[in-house]
């Protein structure tokens, strides 16, 4: 069901960078496009995007089989402002009861649509190219992080793929013991209702034994730990997060520049 | 009743949390496809989608009344925001910082009991300040384009009632779902089950 | 390092949620560099010492008497010289990679980082891992994890080392070598305690053994042969598998009956190559064969709880009525419970209640049975398999042989036609064995058809009438993998 291996070529120039620089540079290079609602800026970040997605050594069908989600989202963006744009300026297109569509409408749409996509491939790019153990020592060691609170949450997150299994099993166990839902939906609800409680009581409970073996092996001993595999924040790290920040701030101007820039605050 | 000896997260409390998180992303990336397939079922007036937000704010609501230490409301939330991030969510990267607004919320509430109670106004209070953080962040940063009045406030509105009521309460009940299956009896909130 | 001095006075720990101790009035002193066998019926508490010696038994998870030392001290308090490989490896991998599971102890142990990756490959190389330490530890089979968990430990070269049923659910060619990992890594320093049920495999690793009392107090202790000298009669009759006591033979007292169900090219790949078998009234099928070969997932199919990928099961009227036409995959639930029961591999998979009572009457109230029907066949179930004072108990509180008991019993109780069980026998104590061969003889001769999927050779020894030896599946995509042998010479070829 998910797959948590990174995709692509690992040893691709920006792929390699240090995955707290490549987060860092994500986060940046979103919030930036965050504080505008035109078309303009986020038409740009979306060709820089793909522009760099070579360099994260990830083929589009790769984006597109994550990305996909996104063009549901598009979707509901569009209806939803048909009916209640705050902002209907411009020539009326359509006038049929509720839905007025003005050309001042289309843009707000356009530009909506474009800051989906622009807003959710960083993240794409970044946590498709990144392994998570990587990710947890890089926070550690050039994030400052806490190594427990990291380390913790890395191994909880190993227990992800195997819930799919775990859903699979439970699922089985009932049906052997003569529980299934047949036809009718509301038995359907309450069964899944009560397989995904019980998922999650057995997730908790791995969780639980999972602590004990942590402990056994020192994991709460009080010494500060060392580490195994270190993880370097070079000059190339930092001219990815600057790099990134640049482009973003380079869209906006370029908006501004066409006076298309519409701030989100104000 | 109930408080916990010391501050400090024991390894169990960390990992526990962590998968309440993790297993939360996975319902939060479920949840986000459930959320665009319902789209046209609240087509007639979208704001009333609202209704459903709760979910994404049970979390925080539950890593508090479990984990019952500072911090773990805002851990739980943050952590199944940023897996949710992770397996692709069209929200994005913008996720991670709007779960640690949502978290900030529930901790609040749960400070403001001193975390010495975890009963039923302690989760009210938990699941309405958690809305309370994820409508601001919604009012502000993705509904700024829509309508005030027939769109953002009645959704921020709704968002808070859900969240009081789906998270708050849904999470109460939880909790005591979780304590009756034995799973929390290394927790302050599984203690007092009879013996066998 | 080194180490390992191990003193128990009126030791005693009651699980939270527990009326009853888990152990009381243990009084123990293991010396430095002494090879311990400790045993005892199934529920006698060995898992429970292990994980006090080990400090992990909290003081909020139960409550304790007497004292525990290691080293003059409290477990709690040195903890970094305690090695504990657990019942289930699963459980206690923590990272990814495998290379990055053997450091994580070291890494908590602030081992300095250059020697960190030698003293990995060292501790692979011990257990004779045949691995990259990159690969995942998600991509590892049941015995390979074992190997892995006990790499993980051996790195951090502990002077006492605890293992609790190193080998249980390993084929005989992976135990073998699991035992031989250990024995090669201890060194004269090191103090082992090992539990096992299967005496006759673990005693060259040993020069003691302590025989725990169910309900309390050590029964005996001294070197093999004295132990089993002295007591064995003693020790046979409550439960202790005594090396060299066989068991008698419970054979069909009458031939075979009708076909029940047949597969035809049946297979799910990659997991399971073709397989062609057939499955009789009154007949017991032992379905034998290395780990990984695909047995767990022939059971499945069996069962009507997974989809076949190739090939087809198919019921006879005898075992289907008017359902024949149609495979059991396809068949209501209620139906399905009725006429096939699957016992799991994993008995937690397969819990669905919150009580052992709840567990053994679900399917009982499920397949419409009056309450007082129920009542009374939960009672003489649990009354058989020695569960009658857990009855109040959640199954996941169990220990390792109650599991496995409970979850042959919820099969059992609806007497389904045909009973298919995965590994049904596996961390029993010689009573509850020979307990579980008498059940399933009595329904095999009351015309039921059973199943089984196991290593357990005197399991076979003592009740298949036919055996199947599935192979890995094969890496070539032509050629079946099963093979089908009619005879019954298994039985008496298994040694012992
Ligand atoms: N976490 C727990 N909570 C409550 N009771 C428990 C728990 N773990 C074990 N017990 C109970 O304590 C007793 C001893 O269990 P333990 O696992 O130590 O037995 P064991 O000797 O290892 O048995 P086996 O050979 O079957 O593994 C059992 O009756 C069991 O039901
Ligand atoms: N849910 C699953 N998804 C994918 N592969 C699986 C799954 N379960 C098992 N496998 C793989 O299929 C193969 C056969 O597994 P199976 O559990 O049937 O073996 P087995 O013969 O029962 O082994 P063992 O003796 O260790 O129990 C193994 O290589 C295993 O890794
Ligand atoms: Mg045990
Ligand atoms: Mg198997």
């Amino acid at each position: 069901m998910i797959s948590l291996q990174p995709v692509g070529r690992p040893d691709a120039p920006l792929a390699r960078r240090n995955p707290v620089a490549k987060l860092a540079a994500a986060l940046l290079f979103t919030f930036a496009l965050m504080a505008t609602l035109d078309p303009v800026a986020p038409a740009i970040a979306i060709a820089v995007e793909l522009a760099v997605l070579p360099l994260f050594g990830l083929r589009p069908r790769e984006l597109v089989r994550r990305a996909w989600p996104l063009l549901a989202g598009a979707g509901g963006i569009l209806v939803t402002l048909m009916l209640f744009a705050a902002d209907r300026s411009g020539r009326v297109l359509l006038d049929a009861g509720p839905v007025v569509v003005t050309s001042g409408v289309l843009v707000t749409a356009l530009g909506l649509v474009l800051r989906l996509f622009a807003v959710a491939l960083p993240g794409v790019l970044v946590f498709a190219t990144t392994d998570p153990t990587d990710l947890a020592d890089a926070l550690v060691q050039n994030a400052r992080a806490p190594a427990r609170f990291a380390i913790g949450a890395l191994a909880a997150f190993r227990l992800l793929p195997l819930l799919g299994q775990e859903w699979q099993m439970i699922t089985m166990a009932r049906r052997a013991r003569g529980v299934e839902a047949g036809r009718s939906p509301v038995a359907r609800l309450r069964l899944f209702v009560s397989t995904a409680f019980t998922l999650l009581v057995g997730a908790i409970r791995r969780g639980t034994r999972l602590a004990v073996a942590m402990d056994a092996r020192g994991f709460d001993a009080g010494v500060a730990r060392t580490v195994a595999r270190r993880q370097h924040f070079g000059t190339a790290d930092w001219l990815l997060v600057v790099g990134a920040t640049a482009l973003a701030g380079a869209a906006l101007g370029v908006s501004v520049a066409l006076g298309t820039f519409r701030p989100l605050l104000g | 009743m109930g408080q916990s000896i010391t501050n400090r997260w024991r390894t169990i409390d960390i990992v526990v949390a962590a998968v309440i998180a993790v297993a939360f992303g996975v319902i939060f990336w479920a949840w986000g496809l459930v959320w665009r397939a319902a789209d046209p079922a609240f087509a007639f007036f979208p704001a009333s989608q609202a209704v459903m937000y709760g979910v994404w704010l049970v979390p925080a609501v539950l890593g508090g009344l479990v984990i019952r230490k500072p911090g773990a409301a805002l851990f739980c939330e943050a952590v199944a925001a940023t897996v949710s991030a992770l397996l692709g969510s069209e929200w994005g990267g913008v996720t991670i910082a709007q779960g640690l607004i949502q978290g900030l919320g529930a901790e609040l509430a749960f400070a403001a009991f001193r975390y010495r109670s975890f009963r039923l106004p302690a989760a009210l209070l938990a699941g309405a300040l958690t809305g309370l953080g994820a409508a601001l962040f919604d009012f502000f940063v993705w509904n700024a384009p829509y309508a005030l009045v027939s769109y953002r406030i009645p959704y921020a509105l709704l968002t808070v009632f859900s969240a009081t009521v789906v998270a708050g309460a849904g999470a109460y009940a939880l909790t005591r779902a979780l304590a009756a299956t034995g799973v929390l009896d290394r927790f302050p909130a599984g203690r007092d089950r009879a013996l066998v | 390092m080194g180490m390992g001095e191990v003193r128990l006075r009126g030791f005693g720990w009651r699980h939270a949620g527990r009326r009853a101790w888990a152990l009381r009035g243990v009084d123990l002193r293991v010396e430095r560099g002494e090879r311990v066998l400790l045993l005892g019926p199934s529920g006698a508490g060995k898992s429970t010492l292990l994980a006090a010696l080990a400090g992990l038994l909290p003081e909020d998870s139960g409550e304790q008497e007497g004292t525990i030392e290691v080293d003059g001290r409290s477990p709690h308090a040195v903890r970094e010289r305690v090695g504990i490989v657990f019942q289930d490896p699963q459980t206690q991998l923590v990272m990814a990679r495998c290379g990055d599971d053997v450091a994580f102890g070291l890494e908590n142990r602030a081992v300095p980082a250059e020697e960190i990756w030698p003293r990995v490959d060292e501790a692979l190389a011990r257990v004779g891992f045949r691995y990259h330490r990159d690969r995942p530890t998600a991509a590892l089979s049941g015995g390979e994890q074992q190997r892995l968990a006990l790499a993980g430990v051996l790195a951090l070269r502990p002077g006492l080392l605890l293992l609790d049923e190193p080998t249980a659910n390993l084929d005989p060619g992976g135990a073998a070598l699991i035992r031989s990992a250990i024995a090669d890594a201890l060194d004269d320093d090191t103090t082992l305690i090992l539990v096992e049920h299967r005496v006759a495999e673990a005693l060259p690793l040993v020069d003691r053994v302590i025989v725990l009392e169910a309900g309390g107090g050590v029964r005996a202790d001294g070197t093999p042969e004295a132990v089993f000298g002295t007591h064995g009669d003693a020790l046979a009759a409550d439960g202790v598998w005594v090396p060299g006591r066989t068991v008698s033979p419970r054979r069909a007292a009458a031939p075979a009956g009708d076909v029940l169900v047949t597969t035809e090219r049946l297979g799910l790949p990659p997991r399971l190559a073709d397989t062609d078998l057939e499955v009789r009234a009154g007949e017991a099928l032992a379905v034998l064969g290395p780990n990984g070969a695909g047995k767990s997932t022939l059971a499945l199919l069996l069962g009507g709880l997974l989809r076949p990928g190739t090939g087809r099961v198919a019921a006879r009227p005898e075992l289907a009525d008017a359902d024949a036409r149609t495979p059991p995959h396809r068949w209501p639930a209620p139906a399905l419970a009725r006429r096939i029961g699957s016992v799991f591999q994993d008995p937690e998979h397969q819990f669905v209640t919150g009580t052992v009572f709840d567990e053994l009457a679900l399917g009982l109230r499920r397949t419409g049975a009056s309450e007082a029907t129920v009542w009374e066949r939960v009672d003489q179930l649990l009354e058989r398999l020695r569960l009658a004072r857990l009855a109040g108990a959640n199954p996941y509180t169990l220990s390792g042989g109650e599991a496995r008991r409970l979850s042959v019993a919820t099969a059992l109780a609806t007497a389904p036609r045909l009973l298919i069980c995965d590994e049904p026998t596996f961390g029993q104590d010689r009573r509850t064995w020979r307990e579980l061969v008498e059940l399933f003889a009595d329904l095999r001769d009351d015309g039921h058809g059973l199943v089984t999927v196991t290593h357990d050779a005197e399991f076979v020894a003592a009740l298949a009438d036919r055996t199947v030896t599935l192979d890995r599946p094969p890496t070539t995509r032509d050629g079946t993998a099963a093979t089908e042998d009619g005879a019954i010479e298994t039985a008496a070829g298994v040694p012992r």
